[in-house]
């Protein structure tokens, strides 16, 4: 009986049994960010305690960072984000970790950093105090959030404590249709699946779908792991990790490659491995997808109408009202055709090259819509450079887009991006959360990138592939 | 500082806060996550869905004066499911919440409250019913949540309430922030580490 990725690696990196009974469990990588790490130096100070081993921990400024330039200039206007960053710089700098500042040309959202500096890689364990490091499991990684406490063990051990979760696999077969993309069939597998259906798993996305996809879209999909309550979601390696890894700043060289190649397929699943629940969806079948409700499950597709609220379980409906409510959306509404004031691209979940290439292929020779605001925020410095090496900055421009400086922005509220009062977003983020935003009363339809722009271009919800005609594209 | 209490019952008040899938960023909106101390936090949890209940004319139940000095939350489905960002729970036990009974809970939120010593007991769908109807008609009855005996009692009810067996026994010994043994084993970490190839250098 073969063995599936998740148990491989969790078994190397397990350093024994702890009295509670879960794992001490080492952790290769260790990601922190200004937030959820300056009470976790805190903590391990009092202590007395040192960082165990500095060189396996990585920082970067991304949640509180504003993205315009001039907003930028140090002293951050914003006393409080000023406090945070200083503390991030202090803390690393007195403790021998890297920190990816502004100075360094290569801050940027965390969890895009890691991958595109080679950093991120098969085969290891991958924590940071963020639920979106499932991201990382696109290279066949075990990729997960902790909270402070757990950052702090990190730091003071480089290991935590875990309990093994239960491995499903999830096929998704056939083939994608054009205009169809890598958010759509996390969007579907959350609605499928619910957001708590993941609660206990890792989930190991598998099948024609997913070995076609590309890095970036295996990122963008396992980012959203954790809104279907799965703290880890994968993808097993194959030669697109390989190559995608190959000549990055910290991916290994020479001699140390072909080592690297030997122990990145070892630990790949088993063809005949185990897996204690397997969910197949036809990715044939899938339509672009559009949230309309306040949880990462409550979506539909472009063309269906809202459910009618008695199409949902008895204990469901009162959260269902509760988000119709909030929403100013009627059961029944069509998504089509809601009005939409702003449009964020960007995020970790979507703030990559590929998304911004797809986004400029489509938008170029057309202008946003009249009123409407709309923000288009590179993921890392290092894809602000390329994007605009390749004249996208002039293409969003050109389109009415505002070409931002890297940051988290507008996916969270804790910078000077921020929804104003009942503001509606057409928005690439991952999460549609009451107040998300930064307006307690602000609301997000979460899509893809390519029906984010097609919002921007109509003013409202419209279906990408009839905006910008490209159905009889081959994909 | 490194010595823990056992937490083997928590008494007082009970505060039920009804839905399913409530957040962490509804638990304490990430405006207030701009801080380096976890201190004040108390004072900002549900701010957001208390504001909108204020205006609708409605009370939160952190709101409520029947309410306040609880020490146990009564919730539904999925609670603290979103963020990893343990200024959810930080937020909750500065309020004064002590422990938590819920019918399902998010896996990072279930840790971070183990590790800051807030356990979060699992109870039926039933069973909170029952006792959130009872805690809403009886506000200053008293209750008890008995970690060895996985139950919670108050108000004339007694229903079953249960931890995982690992965070049970954490909590029983007071070991409940696994830093102090996680430190204990540097020996052994030092052999898995060499271990790893991408640790060792290739």
């Amino acid at each position: 009986m073969g063995k599936n990725l998740y148990h491989k690696v969790f078994d190397k990196h397990s350093v024994g049994k702890l009295s509670s009974g879960q794992y001490q469990l080492f952790i290769g990588l260790h990601l922190i960010h200004e937030v959820t790490s300056p009470q976790a130096f805190s903590l391990i100070k009092q202590r007395g305690l040192t960082v165990r081993f500095p060189q396996r921990t990585f920082a970067t400024v991304d949640h509180i960072i504003p993205t315009e330039g001039a907003e930028r200039k140090r002293p951050l206007r914003d006393v409080l984000a000023e406090e945070m960053l200083v503390a991030i710089e202090e803390n690393t700098k007195s403790n021998g970790i890297t920190f990816f500042g502004e100075g360094s040309g290569n801050q940027g959202v965390v969890h895009i950093i890691g991958p595109e500096m080679g950093l991120t890689q098969p085969g290891q364990t991958i924590a940071c105090g963020d639920s979106h490091t499932s991201t990382h499991g696109a290279f066949g990684s075990l990729a997960f959030g902790i909270g402070t406490s757990q950052v702090a063990e990190i730091l003071a051990t480089q290991t935590m404590s875990m309990s093994k979760l239960k491995v499903r696999k999830i096929n998704v077969t056939g083939k994608l249709r054009p205009g169809v993309y890598a958010k759509d069939v996390i969007l579907a597998i959350i609605n499928k699946l619910g957001v708590n259906g993941g609660v206990g798993y890792a989930y190991e996305y598998a099948g024609p779908v997913i070995s076609a996809f590309s890095m970036e879209e295996r990122m963008t999909l396992c980012n959203m792991s954790i809104e279907g309550g799965a703290r880890i979601g994968y993808v097993n390696p194959d030669e697109k990790t390989y190559a995608y890894l190959k000549g990055r700043k910290y991916s290994p060289t020479g001699a140390d490659w072909d080592k690297a190649l030997a122990y990145w397929k070892s630990i790949a699943s088993d063809a005949d491995a185990q897996y204690d629940d397997v969910v197949e969806l036809d990715g044939s079948a899938l339509q672009p997808f559009v949230t309309w409700g306040i949880t990462p499950a409550q979506s539909l597709q472009v063309n269906s109408a809202i459910p009618t609220v008695d199409s949902f379980p008895s204990d469901e409906r009162p959260l269902i009202r509760e988000a119709l409510e909030y929403m100013s959306l009627e059961e029944g509404q069509s998504i089509a055709g809601v009005p939409i004031d702003v449009v964020f691209i960007g995020s970790c979940t979507n703030g990559r090259l590929s998304d911004l290439l797809e986004v400029a292929r489509l938008v170029e020779g057309r202008h946003v819509a009249p009123k409407v605001k709309a923000l288009i925020v590179p993921g890392s410095m290092e894809v602000q450079r390329q994007a605009e090496a390749l004249g996208l900055k002039e293409i969003f421009t050109a389109a009415g887009f505002q070409w931002r400086e890297p940051g988290c922005s507008m996916c969270l509220a804790m910078n000077p991006d921020k929804l104003q009062g009942r503001q509606i977003c057409a928005s690439t983020s991952n999460r549609n959360f009451k107040g998300r935003q930064g307006s307690s009363s602000g609301r997000t339809l979460l899509m893809s990138p390519a029906m984010a722009a097609a919002a921007a271009i109509e003013g409202k919800v419209a279906d990408a592939r009839t905006v910008f005609a490209y159905a009889e594209e081959a994909v | 500082m490194t010595a823990q209490a056992i937490i083997a019952k928590v008494q007082g008040r009970a505060v039920p806060v009804r839905g399913n899938d409530i957040d962490t960023d509804r638990i304490v909106p990430a405006r207030f996550l701009r801080c380096v101390v976890f201190d004040g936090l108390g004072e900002h949890s549900f701010e957001d869905d208390r504001l909108q209940l204020k205006a609708k004319g409605q009370t939160h139940a952190f709101d409520d004066a029947r309410f306040q000095g609880g020490k146990v939350l009564f919730v539904n489905k999925n609670f603290g499911c979103g963020s990893s960002r343990e200024h959810a729970p930080q937020a909750l036990m500065r309020w004064g919440i002590q422990a938590i009974v819920g019918e399902s809970f998010a896996e990072i939120f279930f840790g971070n409250c183990v590790s800051i010593g807030v356990p979060c007991f699992t109870a039926s769908e039933e069973a909170l019913g029952r006792l959130m109807a009872a805690a809403e008609k009886n506000p200053t009855s008293e209750w008890t949540v008995d970690v060895e005996a996985g139950t919670v009692k108050g108000a004339g009810l007694e229903e079953a309430a249960v931890l995982p067996a690992g965070p049970k026994s954490q909590f029983l010994k007071g070991s409940w922030n696994s830093l102090n043994e996680l430190l204990l084993n540097a020996h052994g970490v030092d052999t898995v580490a060499a271990g790893l190839p991408y640790v060792s250098g290739w």
